[in-house]
């Protein structure tokens, strides 16, 4: 158990390593650098900088040095825990990007969320009550939520709210609260405000969790050992949450690593159709500027947080899988 | 004595795997529907401009805006199918131009008409389209028109064109670099197994959207509709191929411990034989069910590219590029027909997933599950 969490802690850092190059690497694929895009924005508005101007913005930000060297003045700044400064807007990473990180996180959270609370109950039911008339409900529905991309879902319900309700239904926060610091009222409103999101992000994922759990708890209700238990006059309840649902529980916490990367990604695209305050603007404005710090900062940051998840979903799962915990492999 | 059961008199049947898969996947009702549905998408494909009732780049401002017009099938107890001309007209009070049908005048639609130029299959020019308003191509505009008075059937049929070769391009791209990749992994094990493994995991642990938005950012704004369109594809792909190449793996994984290439192996047979007579043929229909469970993945990720500005651009017509005009709610309330193109995005998805599925279900011919 040991060999496999040094195991794991290795490859999370290894591959957190990984995001830091591609992210820099990201963010210099673009011909030119961030000084040429300020240039020509200068030129076109009638007032070019003169070239020795030019020459002391590359000095400044570092942009005469190899990409090398750049990547290792960032990552070492990084390190000590300073995002830098943006250079498109003139202010701390940190302090663009704080709120929204935590908010981006929110509405993942609330969509990993929905999506077991949704999943588990309507997958063991799906399963006890093979083809049912709810089953078919449910598969059908399935179907609907893989089919259908979430930003169309997106557009789709901020469509039907405007049109039902006359309602903007999308944001996070009530406009009084936008600027407000933060409370138990504003707090209050987020979570007032998150389901929406949550449900547009997690179809797809519950959808797919439905499938997984009904097919493995069909496999697991067919075995022998259930129709001992059975036979020995066990409740059916009891015998459902003893053995077959535990067993069937597990592809829950493993795909749970996965499932935060594709939610991560989603939210970037679900906030752009809602207009969620997330990082989702931010990170494509500033992918467009190629401002360094905070394009190249962001992409970390969420790749960062991705693995974090994914690992501690794998400890969960270290913890109710002995097989793992015994044999080290899974 | 060996003797072949013709010698007893007997005519023994046989099927070859093919037709084993194929009498499994037919029983997959929803997979054949789907099957046929594609067919029919890729038809599409092949025969937009044709399909096409206007030219799908033709702006005209006093059209923007129609909404879908009907075609009337019946004339006088005859059949003969017209729709009534609409007109459009700038109305101030409401700062919103207004179409009005004139109930009186029928236009007359026919199949086979003539209308704008263009290249069948790109053998030969021709202005053959399969219906229309002959000489007035547009006076019909089945889906109603966006906001440059462009035909939106017609852009939805290009649009169709260009969504699902993109998807195809991109899954052909992942197969070959999952099949080499994932095969090398699966056959040599080793530290190669474990290099290989190790960059899909990490792969798989990136959020793939923020690196779809990097690389597509990097694409100079300057760049020609079809380098844009080439690159996306391998964009689209670079992720992609990770879990192809993960099922390509494990297949070679399982094959390799299978009796008939141990028996293969003990009669002599080198390598690369085994690989081409043996294992080749045994994941080629897991590895086309994974390709086709991979489609809607790339139609996705490529509708939802565009729809953000940053996949194709105009003029390329996609399905991402034709929902992009759908974006802003206030203009969507008005104009619910601009949601049209999200139903052939919704039935691909669909579609593929099942023709998959049946697929996956029905690529294993000997194993006696049904």
């Amino acid at each position: 158990m040991a060999a496999y969490l040094r195991r794991r802690l290795l490859q999370a850092a290894l591959t957190i390593w990984a995001i830091s190059i591609i992210s820099f690497v990201l963010i210099e694929l673009p011909p030119g650098d961030f000084v040429t895009s300020y240039v020509d924005r200068r030129a076109s508005q009638g007032i070019p900088l003169p070239p020795d101007e030019v020459q002391v913005l590359r000095v400044r930000y570092g942009l005469d040095q190899p990409a090398a060297q750049r990547y290792l003045i960032w990552m070492g700044r990084l390190l000590q825990g300073d995002l830098g400064v943006s250079w498109i807007r003139g202010q701390p990473v940190s302090e663009i990007i704080s709120d929204r990180l935590w908010l981006t996180m929110a509405v993942s959270l609330a969509a990993i969320l929905f999506t077991w609370a949704v999943a588990l109950p309507v997958g063991i039911y799906s399963a006890i009550r093979q083809y049912s008339a709810g089953d078919y409900l449910f598969t059908l529905l399935c179907f609907a939520g893989v089919g259908v991309p979430n930003f169309l879902l997106g557009l789709l319900v901020m469509y039907l709210g405007f049109v039902w309700f006359d309602a903007d239904v999308g944001g996070l926060l009530s406009a009084r609260y936008v600027d407000a610091p933060w409370n138990a009222a504003k707090l209050w409103d987020l979570i007032q405000h998150l389901p929406l999101p949550a449900l547009v992000l997690g179809t797809g994922g519950t959808a797919y969790m439905i499938r997984i759990l009904r097919a493995n708890l069909l496999d697991e209700l067919s075995k022998p050992y259930v129709l001992t238990a059975r036979a020995k006059g066990l409740s059916e309840v009891r015998l459902l949450l003893r053995y077959p649902l535990r067993v069937a529980l597990n592809p829950f916490v493993s795909t749970a690593g996965y499932l935060l990367p594709y939610l991560v990604s989603g939210s970037i695209i679900v906030s752009m159709v809602m207009s969620l305050p997330t990082v989702a603007p931010v990170l494509l404005s500033a992918l467009m500027d190629q401002d360094l710090y905070l394009a190249g900062t962001l992409v970390l940051l969420l790749g960062i947080l991705t693995v974090v998840g994914t690992l501690i979903s794998d400890l969960l799962l270290l913890r109710i899988d002995p097989r793992i915990r015994f044999r080290g492999t899974s | 004595m060996n003797r072949e059961p013709e010698e007893f008199g007997v005519r023994l049947e046989t099927a070859s795997a093919w037709q084993l898969t194929w009498q499994r996947f037919r029983r997959h009702k929803l997979a054949v529907v789907s099957l046929i549905l594609l067919g029919f998408l890729y038809l599409v494909v092949l025969l937009a401009d044709f399909l096409a009732t206007a030219d799908p780049n033709r702006i005209d401002a006093s059209r923007a805006y129609r909404p879908p017009q009907p075609i009337h099938l019946l004339d006088d107890g005859g059949f003969n199918p017209h729709v009534h001309p609409v007109s459009g007209e700038w109305d101030h009070r409401i700062f919103r131009r207004v179409h009005r049908t004139d109930p009186d005048r029928r236009l007359p639609v026919r199949l086979l008409v003539r209308g704008y130029e263009y290249e069948f299959l790109g053998l030969f020019p021709t202005s053959l389209h399969l219906m229309g308003v002959e000489g007035e191509a547009q006076a019909l505009s089945l889906l109603g028109t966006d906001g440059l008075g462009r035909d939106l059937y017609s852009r939805l049929v290009h649009g169709t064109r260009t969504s699902l070769t993109i998807g195809l391009a991109g899954v052909v791209l992942s197969l070959v670099l999952g099949v080499v990749l994932g095969g090398i992994s699966g056959f040599y094990g080793g530290r190669v197994d474990t290099l290989i493994q190790r960059v899909i995991e990490i792969l798989l642990s990136i959020p793939t959207i923020p690196l779809w938005l990097g690389l597509a950012a990097a694409m100079p704004r300057d760049w020609g509709v079809l380098r844009v369109y080439f690159i996306l594809t391998v964009i689209l792909s670079l992720i992609g191929w990770t879990r192809l190449g993960r099922e390509v793996r494990g297949r070679f994984l399982v094959l390799r411990q299978e009796d008939y290439v141990l028996a293969a192996e003990l009669m002599g047979a080198g390598r690369a034989s085994i690989i081409r007579r043996h294992l080749v043929p045994a994941i080629t229909s897991h590895v086309i069910a994974t390709a086709t469970l991979a489609l809607p993945a790339m139609i996705i990720a490529e509708t939802s590219l565009s729809f953000l500005g940053l996949g194709l651009r105009p003029p390329a017509i996609s399905w991402g590029i034709l929902l992009q005009g759908a974006q802003q709610v206030q203009v969507l309330a008005l104009r619910p027909w601009l949601l049209a193109p999200a139903v052939p995005v919704v039935a691909a998805i669909l579609a593929f997933n099942f023709v998959g599925d049946g697929l996956r279900d029905a690529a294993d011919p000997y194993s006696r599950r049904t």
